[in-house]
């Protein structure tokens, strides 16, 4: 095969994403288990990492969903992915620095959709896919996982009440290792492949693959790296949202919210959803706080979220979008301008995370949280 | 457009089924495992009537048979 420079470039982007996406999501698997004491940081996310290269080998079906639908590959060519790769990497960046759960999918989405449609105009979007696929999806995966984990925290808070305590914590504490495991097992299957779509459809509007074609055994070995490498790297500051500011988070919570994000993420996997793993993750939290002590949960910390959220789409597409208008007018003069602009932000966001850093030996200390003040002070 | 409830519903359906299976005979195990326990309160109200013996085998059953649910879910994924 004989690849473009641009075709490189764009490969090199996409697991450089691919590596965000990694670091971003660390907490979907093991927040919980990191809160409770369950697994030490640095042992889990290196669980987490080899899990998701394993994952990553397990399915394809999310990756041709990416690859063959959402847009359409006869119009758009490599310097569009590249915009919107640019795009969602700079959106993943933002929400890890303020600490938010959002989507890398959806980040992926919004920069992919923005690009495209500066591009080559709203026709080259399939908006029928796009809802049905990602929008609701999206909206009914955390609702759903939700459910699942209250209903799961409930029994299983019921079933063990009479039990002895110690064997009870010791007994999910195990558990919770090996439900994060899967989850970890999940979103390298799910979510690696969401850059093998987006590497596979460069190859397609490059020429150097027929339509439709699978994912090449390089393309899931190296974005099967590449995230497992980012996980390693872990996005500690996510962690401490979800394991420390959503609700005091106990180790049967902590099983059953685990337990419920691996089903939903492997089964919808399996059906070519390219649900949000982090929706889904976070959903389960909240579920099994509220399963409970409904008084537990903090729901402030669920409305900043579920802002981020329907923020994340659009302000990936409009970054995207933007990069796009560079990339098209301004032709390699304007790709190598958004490249380096890129490189300065992600550069400068690094730097500024620097000031107040969050890593595996404070992740679990919650500065912020205020005291109750007394009645009339 | 073409929403495909009937995909979407199936997911949540097998996603409640299987999680909530796991976690109950996890659960399950653990009652068992504490009733087991050589220090566990024996004839007092709430108090296990199985023997120890009797109890642990069956949370060994309850761990195998979610153990078998995960990995037949990872089964089906790969396959």
């Amino acid at each position: 095969m004989n690849f473009s420079v641009i075709v490189v470039v764009v490969v090199v982007t996409a697991l450089a994403f691919d590596f965000t996406n990694g670091f971003h999501d660390t907490a979907n698997a093991m927040a919980t288990s990191i809160a409770t004491g369950a697994l030490p940081p640095r042992v889990a996310v290196l669980i987490s990492g080899v899990l998701n290269v394993v994952g990553a080998f397990l399915s394809v079906e999310v990756a041709k969903t990416i690859s063959s639908g959402l847009v359409d590959e006869t119009r758009i060519t490599p310097v569009v992915i590249f915009a919107g790769l640019v795009g969602a990497i700079l959106w993943n960046l933002v929400t890890w620095l303020i600490g938010i759960p959002s989507s890398s999918s959806h980040a992926l989405f919004g920069g992919l959709i923005g690009a495209t449609w500066v591009a080559a105009g709203t026709g080259a979007i399939h908006f029928g896919a796009l809802i049905s696929k990602v929008v609701l999806p999206a909206v009914i995966s955390p609702i759903v996982a939700g459910v699942i984990a209250l209903v799961a925290t409930y029994l299983a808070y019921r079933i063990t009440a009479k039990a002895d305590d110690g064997t009870t914590r010791r007994g999910f504490r195990v558990g919770q290792i090996v439900s994060a495991s899967m989850v970890s097992l999940a979103h390298g299957t799910s979510d690696a492949q969401k850059t093998m779509g987006v590497i596979t459809l460069t190859l397609i509007t490059a020429g150097a693959l027929p339509a439709a074609s699978g994912p090449p055994i390089w393309v899931i070995l190296t974005c099967g790296l590449a995230i497992g490498l980012g996980t390693y790297f872990g996005g500690w500051r996510i962690i401490r949202t979800l394991g420390k500011r959503v609700s005091d988070i106990q180790t049967p919570q902590g099983f059953a919210a685990e337990t419920s994000s691996a089903a939903v993420i492997l089964t919808s996997s399996h059906m070519g959803f390219a649900l949000s793993t982090t929706h889904v993750c976070t959903g389960s939290i909240f579920g099994a706080g509220a399963g409970r002590r409904l008084a537990s949960v903090q729901w402030g910390v669920a409305g900043q979220m579920a802002l981020a959220w329907v923020v994340t789409l659009p302000a990936a597409a409009v970054v995207g979008g933007a990069a796009a208008l560079a990339v098209s007018d301004g032709g390699t003069f304007g790709t190598v301008v958004v490249a380096v602009v890129g490189v300065g932000v992600a550069a400068g966001i690094f730097v500024s995370s620097r000031r107040r850093p969050i890593n595996a030996d404070n992740v679990n200390d919650v500065p912020g949280r205020v005291e109750p003040v007394p009645a009339g002070a | 457009m073409n929403i495909d409830w009937g995909s979407l519903l199936l997911v949540a359906l097998v996603s409640l089924a299987a999680a909530v299976a796991v976690v109950v005979l996890v659960a399950l195990a653990l009652v068992g495992l504490s009733a087991a326990r050589p220090d566990a309160p024996r004839g007092g109200a709430g108090a296990s009537v199985a023997s120890p013996a009797v109890a642990t085998t069956l949370s060994y059953v309850c761990l195998l048979a979610a153990a078998a649910i995960a990995a037949y879910g990872i089964y089906l994924v790969a396959r």
